[in-house]
Formats: C-alpha cells, sequence, structure tokens
C-alpha cells in the first residue's frame, strides 16, 4: 500500500469516528455520578441524609420548646411509676425524667451527633489518607528505602489496628477527660488506620498499573505521578469508607456518651447521651431510649445505603 | 555508530524471603547479557515466547526496571550509569508504546492532559495554547479527531486508544520509540491499521523502534533487523528478510516452523519441529545453552559449554555451538534424543562418514559422545536388520538434507508446490519410506498424519518391530 492511500484511509477513519461524537468527554467521576443518579439505595440513603442534614441545620429554630426549659407536671413523677414519655399536648415525644421536651431535644441533638460524626470521621479521613498516601508513594516509588519507609508505617498501622477500636476510644477519652473534642478524637484516632490502609492499598494496586509506567516513561516527577496518576485512581474505596465510617462514627460517639464519656453540657442534647440517660428509666418509660436509637439507626442506614451506592457506582467492573 | 546500543545488558530480579529483613533467596534472570545495536532509522524487533524477557529489556532500556550490569548506550550516553535526575530529562529521547491500549492511558486524564503531562515535564511548548495547538498537529498525525482533546481514554476503541498512546510517545519528538506489543490486543483489522500507521510515521519523522512482539508476521513486516530471544538471551539476529527464509539456530527453526502456510499442500509436506517440554523457569535456568533442554540436535557440549552469538553471515548472528553442522546435515535431529538405537547409529554412521570426508576432530568426538548416549538408551526396540537399512539410505540423504531444512523456511508465495513436494522426500523424516518401498501404504500416511520428530521415530519403530514379527 502507497503511503498516500495509507493517508487517505486513516483520514476517513478519523472522518468516520468524528462523527455522533460530543465534544465534551464524559469523566469518570460524572459517569459514576450518572449511576448514582439512577440507583433506588442511593436516592432512599441520600433522602435520609438530607433530612437528618436539614433537621441538623434548623433543628434548633423549629424546636417548638428550649432544650433546657423544664415542664414540670404533675404527672412527671418517676417514683410512682407514672413517668410521661408518651405523647401529650404539646410534647409529640413526651417528657424526659427533668420534664424536658424530647422532641426538641431530638431536634436539637442531630446538630451534635452530625457534628460528631462528621468532625471525627474528618479527622479519620485526613490523618489515614495523609498516612497513606506517604506510604504508599514511598512504596510504589520511591525504590527500596520507601519500601523500607513503608514497611515501618505499616507495622505502625497494624498495631494501632490491633487494638479494639472502642478500647482505645475509651484510653483515650479516659486520659483527655470529658467531653465533646475528646469524643471527636478518640473516634477519628480509631478510624485513622482503617483510611491509612485502604489507601495505601488502593495506591499500590494502582502503582503497578501501566500508565505509571507510561507516566514514568514520559519522564514525569515522581511527586506529580503520585499526584496526578496514583492518587486520583485511588480514591473511590475512600470516598466509600468515608460514608459507610460516618455511620461507625455516630454509633461509637453514640456508644462513648452512652458510657459517660461524652459531653457533660446537659444543655446540649446529643442523641447518644439521651440514650445512655434513658437507660436508667428504660423499665418505666422505654420510648425515651427509643426515639434517639432509632434516630442513630436509620441516620447511620442512610450512610451506609449511600455508600453501598457509591461503591458500586465507582466500582470499575460495572463500568459499561 | 548506532544510535542505540545494548552491551551484556542483565537484569536479575532478587526473589526475598523473610519475615523482617529481607535475604534474597535467588534471582529471576529475566535479561541475562544482551548486546543489540540498533541503527538510527532502522526497526528492530524482538521476538520470543511469552516469558523469555522481551518485554523486561524494553523496560531495561529506559530504565523503568533496574539493570543489573551492563550498557545501555544511546547516541553516545551511557543510560544505566546516570543519575535519576539526568535519566528523566534523556527519557524525552526514548519513549514507549505499551501493549495494554487502556491499560497505559491514565482513566481519569482526558487526552489534553495525558499528551501534554509529557510535555510540561520537559519544557516543550510555553504555555497550554502552544502545547494544544502541536497536539492538535500530532493527533491529526495519528488519526484522531481534534475533538478527542477534552474526552477521555474509555470512550475511545482499542485502535484508537493505542493512537493515543502513539500520540503520546511521539509529542516528546523521541529518536528511539520502543514498541512493547503494540497490536497483541487489538483486533486484526486494526493490527494492520497501526502497523500501517508506525510505518507511516518512521518514514515521514525518521524514527527509531524496538518493536517488541510474539507475533511473527508482525514483526517480519515492520522489521529491518529481527533479534530472537530465548530465556533472556539472544539465540539470533539477522536481517528480517534472512532470518524468515534460513533462520539458523535451533529454536528460531522451531519458530519459524510454527508460521502456519497458507497452501494445504506445502502445509502437509514440510517439515515441522515441534519443541517438547515447557520454557524452563528463568530463575533456574538450564546450565550451558539455555535451549539444549529443548533443542532436537542437543549435543553434551550445548549443557556445558554457552554459546556467544557469533557471526554467520552478513549481519546474521547466532548463539549455537553446532549452526554449521546443522546446516550441512551433519548433525540431524534426534542424534541423541530420540529414544532409538538403530536410528542413532546410523546417524552416527552417517556423521562419521562425514567426519571421514572432512577430517574434522571436533565432529568426531561429538560422534564419540554420541554413542555413548545412544548406548546409555536401555529402553530401544531391537531391530538390526533394519538399522542396516536406514544406515544406507542416511548416507544416501545425509548430503541432500540441507535442503530439506531450507524448505520449510522460505515462504508460501517463494516456495512452489513442486519444490516443497520434493524437498521433504529427501528429508530424515523420510527415511523409512525409502529404506523400504515395499511398505508404501503406511508410510504415505506418515507425513501428514505425525510431524513431530519423536512421534516420527516411534512409528518407525513399530514398522520395524512389525516388520521384525
Amino acid at each position: 500500500m502507497t503511503t498516500s492511500t495509507k493517508t487517505a484511509k486513516i483520514d476517513r477513519l478519523a472522518e468516520l469516528t468524528a462523527q455522533n461524537e460530543t465534544t465534551s468527554g464524559a469523566s469518570l467521576w460524572r459517569e459514576a455520578f450518572r449511576r448514582l443518579k439512577t440507583n433506588k439505595m442511593a436516592i432512599i440513603g441520600a433522602a435520609i441524609i438530607a433530612v437528618f442534614i436539614v433537621m441538623a441545620i434548623v433543628g434548633p429554630w423549629l424546636a417548638p420548646h428550649s432544650a433546657t426549659a423544664l415542664t414540670w407536671k404533675s404527672e412527671v413523677l418517676v417514683n410512682q411509676g407514672k413517668f410521661v414519655d408518651s405523647p401529650r399536648g404539646g410534647n409529640w415525644f413526651g417528657l424526659d425524667h427533668l420534664g424536658r421536651d424530647t422532641f426538641s431535644r431530638f431536634l436539637i441533638g442531630a446538630r451534635q451527633t452530625l457534628l460528631v460524626g462528621v468532625v471525627s470521621m474528618l479527622i479519620g479521613l485526613i490523618v489515614g489518607a495523609v498516612i497513606g498516601a506517604a506510604s504508599g508513594a514511598a512504596a510504589t516509588l520511591g525504590g527500596r528505602l520507601g519500601q523500607k519507609i513503608d514497611t515501618v508505617i505499616m507495622r505502625v498501622v497494624d498495631m494501632m489496628l490491633a487494638l479494639p477500636s472502642l478500647l482505645l476510644a475509651v484510653s483515650i477519652a479516659a486520659v483527655m477527660g470529658q467531653s465533646l473534642t475528646t469524643v471527636m478524637i478518640a473516634v477519628g484516632v480509631v478510624q485513622i488506620p482503617i483510611f491509612a490502609r485502604l489507601l495505601r492499598g488502593s495506591m499500590l494496586a494502582q502503582g503497578s498499573k501501566d500508565y505509571v509506567l507510561a507516566a514514568q516513561s514520559l519522564g514525569i516527577r515522581k511527586r506529580r505521578i503520585v499526584v496526578t496518576n496514583i492518587l486520583p485512581n485511588s480514591l473511590s474505596p475512600v470516598i466509600v469508607q468515608a460514608t459507610l465510617s460516618l455511620a461507625t462514627a455516630i454509633i461509637e460517639a453514640a456508644a462513648l456518651s452512652y458510657l459517660g464519656l461524652g459531653n457533660p453540657d446537659p444543655a446540649v442534647p446529643e442523641w447518644g447521651v439521651m440514650l445512655s440517660q434513658a437507660q436508667r428509666f428504660f423499665e418505666h418509660a422505654p420510648m425515651m431510649a427509643v426515639y434517639p436509637a432509632v434516630g442513630i439507626i436509620i441516620t447511620a442506614l442512610g450512610f451506609t445505603l449511600l455508600g453501598e451506592a457509591m461503591r458500586e457506582a465507582l466500582d470499575p467492573k460495572l463500568r459499561g | 555508530m548506532s544510535l542505540l546500543e545494548l552491551n551484556d545488558v542483565k537484569v536479575h530480579f532478587p526473589i526475598k524471603k523473610g519475615l523482617f529483613v529481607d535475604r534474597t533467596v535467588g534471582y529471576v534472570y529475566a535479561v541475562d547479557g544482551i548486546s543489540l545495536k540498533v541503527e538510527a532509522g532502522q526497526t528492530y524487533g524482538l521476538v520470543g515466547e511469552s516469558g523469555c524477557g522481551k518485554t523486561t529489556l524494553g523496560r531495561a532500556v529506559l530504565r523503568l526496571v533496574d539493570i543489573t550490569s551492563g550498557e545501555v548506550v544511546l547516541d553516545g550516553t551511557d543510560l544505566a550509569s546516570l543519575p535519576d535526575k539526568d535519566m528523566r530529562t534523556m527519557r524525552r529521547r526514548l519513549q514507549m508504546v505499551f501493549q495494554d491500549p487502556l491499560g497505559s492511558l491514565n482513566p481519569r486524564q482526558n487526552i489534553e492532559s495525558i499528551l501534554s503531562e509529557g510535555m510540561a515535564a520537559h519544557g516543550i511548548g510555553a504555555n497550554q495554547e502552544e502545547r494544544r495547538e502541536k497536539i492538535r498537529a500530532i493527533l491529526a498525525k495519528v488519526g484522531l479527531p481534534s475533538n478527542a482533546l477534552s474526552r477521555y481514554p474509555h470512550e475511545f476503541s482499542g485502535g484508537q486508544r493505542q493512537r493515543i498512546g502513539i500520540a503520546r510517545a511521539l509529542v516528546l519528538e523521541p529518536d528511539v520509540i520502543i514498541c512493547d506489543e503494540p497490536v497483541s490486543a487489538l483486533d486484526v483489522s486494526i493490527q494492520a491499521q497501526v502497523v500501517n500507521l508506525l510505518d507511516e510515521l518512521q518514514e515521514e519523522l525518521g524514527l527509531t523502534y524496538v518493536v517488541i512482539a510474539h507475533d511473527l508476521a508482525v514483526v517480519r513486516h515492520i522489521s529491518d533487523v529481527i533479534g530472537v530471544m530465548y530465556l533472556g538471551s539472544l539465540v539470533e539476529e539477522a536481517p528480517s528478510d534472512d532470518l524468515y527464509a534460513a533462520p539458523k539456530h535451533p529454536y528460531t527453526k522451531a519458530l519459524m516452523s510454527a508460521v502456519p502456510i497458507p497452501d494445504p499442500t506445502v502445509e502437509e509436506a514440510r517439515e515441522r519441529i515441534l519443541l517438547t517440554g515447557d520454557l524452563p523457569s528463568p530463575a533456574n535456568p538450564p546450565s550451558g545453552c539455555r535451549f539444549h533442554t529443548r533443542c532436537p540436535w542437543a549435543q553434551p557440549k550445548c549443557k556445558e559449554e554457552r554459546p556467544q552469538l557469533r557471526e554467520v553471515g552478513e549481519g546474521h548472528r547466532v548463539a549455537c555451538h553446532f549452526v554449521e553442522d546443522i546446516e550441512s546435515g551433519l548433525l540431524q535431529i534426534g542424534t541423541e534424543r530420540a529414544a532409538v538405537v538403530p536410528a542413532a547409529r546410523t546417524e552416527q554412521d552417517a556423521v562419521e562418514e562425514a567426519v571421514a570426508k572432512s577430517a574434522g576432530t571436533k565432529a568426531a568426538l561429538e560422534a564419540e559422545d554420541a554413542e555413548a548416549m545412544a548406548d546409555g538408551d536401555a529402553d530401544v526396540t531391537p531391530a538390526d536388520a533394519r538399522s542396516e537399512a536406514e544406515a544406507e539410505s542416511e548416507t544416501e540423504s545425509g548430503p541432500a538434507a540441507s535442503d530439506a531444512d531450507e524448505a520449510p523456511a522460505s515462504d508460501a508465495d517463494e516456495t512452489s508446490a513442486s519444490d516443497a513436494d520434493e524437498a521433504p522426500a529427501s528429508g530424515a523424516d523420510e527415511t523409512p519410506e525409502s529404506a523400504a518401498p515395499a511398505e508404501t501404504a503406511p508410510a504415505e500416511t506418515d507425513p501428514a498424519e505425525t510431524t513431530p520428530a519423536e512421534t516420527d521415530s516411534t512409528e518407525s519403530a513399530k514398522d520395524s518391530s512389525a516388520r521384525g514379527a
């Protein structure tokens, strides 16, 4: 075949492929989002989360009563087993042992719960991702020295993983004293090794891909290869994990509050604290525990549903 | 001087064991001493079966894997000893096209970003606008629409992705492009397009290619010089036409005889060399000649001494102790390996006769070795009468056997059917036929059904035992 006919052929091919094509491409993120939007699980999860967030933002204004206002009624007499936890009058969820409106406390408490969940997840995500990224980058492109560094970091992370998470959180909370910050840090620290291992593993998997080799052969600086090539491709499992760990963070924060390590300020309601206080009256007023518990469960479910749907949307095997 | 020169390049991967402190318990000899030269503007083809180290060699040239020892000289600069920083800038001159077109493109970058990244790293183009112009020009050159710029790799077809891979290499204006199996992941029709594109670009831009492939037809089409690799080393190197017309190394012969010929008569009649056994592990390569465990012509010397590449014709280098003997027909297939004494004896007789003519002491020694080996083989069908008959036929067909060697190697369009029919008749495979013309019926079905040398020898053993009874 002569060069001219070959060129003509290629030109024709180029023309053919140019037809019926949009000019802007769809990135993988955009495609994943498109898949996410069509997933029922994701929509339900997102709806739950949306309600929760709205509640957290506007809850204090919506609340019919103040969180601290004590509505003493003659019936509120714990000792006589006439404790009011059922809807009545202006108190939809009833009153708690101090005569406070449970519904108002539930609405206001959503903000604290979300705050604890998000902040502790972010602590785990950011610190864990930095450690994981450093370790992963060292392991993939750092040569022999990098691999040694990676081994050392990972052994430390393994030690953290080996401790039971709640025990670690309790120890931290015990050392730092009783406060909301303690709860956040304690729950966040527990998440660190999970994120670190996840990101490192994901980076290692990407590091052996051909396109990383191609980037190296192009003569791109190693730092840039990590930032533009390896990291963007390693993030999807971490994003999924972040969503899922929001659920566990809320539950763990509730557990710490339940154990009495949460925010001691009675003026600031929080679902975990409410649950912990309700246990003493469980025999007389079970609904007092049920409201915050159901709140925690549904919120955690919302994050889990969204997380699972994101995992499916980001799974490269389903890319079509 | 050659543009790219490899001197005794070795890449050994350590095998590590141990919980806390890594102990090196051995090495994988992926590339084990390769020397070759690639001339500017030429295409050097590297062929070999999976696991022979061709890809590792390609990566070693770009220093994508650590070179254990040896030199990779590009235009007078030894890349192997270059500090990392200088190597990074040198990479502009050496580019690579990868086997898996999708896997070698970052799925989260669009085409513009993929192509401009390398340019930015080497300071080509002052700003993004300038780079974009250049990328557009290159995209047109490789036959991609310019609206490809903002799209992502997964939106293209396999052939288009490979064009992107080629464009990525081209934007840096390299001197040498290493194509690692550039078309093996593509459909046959797309393969042709990409191969032709590579050809065309070479013509236009004066590129030098090192093409790594296992597809013999592709390599032949694109290469000027071809190197055949086996277990980490080169066994033969020759100008492409020479290699295909007259392969000299036993391994190359076997490779070439595995290429199907689109002519049933030729295909049926030609001699085929089937290799037995598996590729030995590169972690534990055989002593001496790496190929001796599978070579039908193997001799005791092959186990002890590793043959070096030596010149046997113009630009034709072969790493085999016995190329000349195999070529001249002094050494026949299965001299030792076939577990049939009669055959072995007659071969040896032939050799001895030839030795008497040429007075080569080397050959005499080998003949002795061969005898020793043959005697060692106890599992034998005795057929003395037949061995005599064969001895005669062997001596007759001995000198003519070299013709038979050439026949299957030459291409289908070059060899006429009559040639092919004639040639194998004098070959070693046909000995039973020529020795016993009375038994034409079984002999006729013979070449069609049994191709490997070993099956043939057992067949002849059966033959002879039948006659004995």
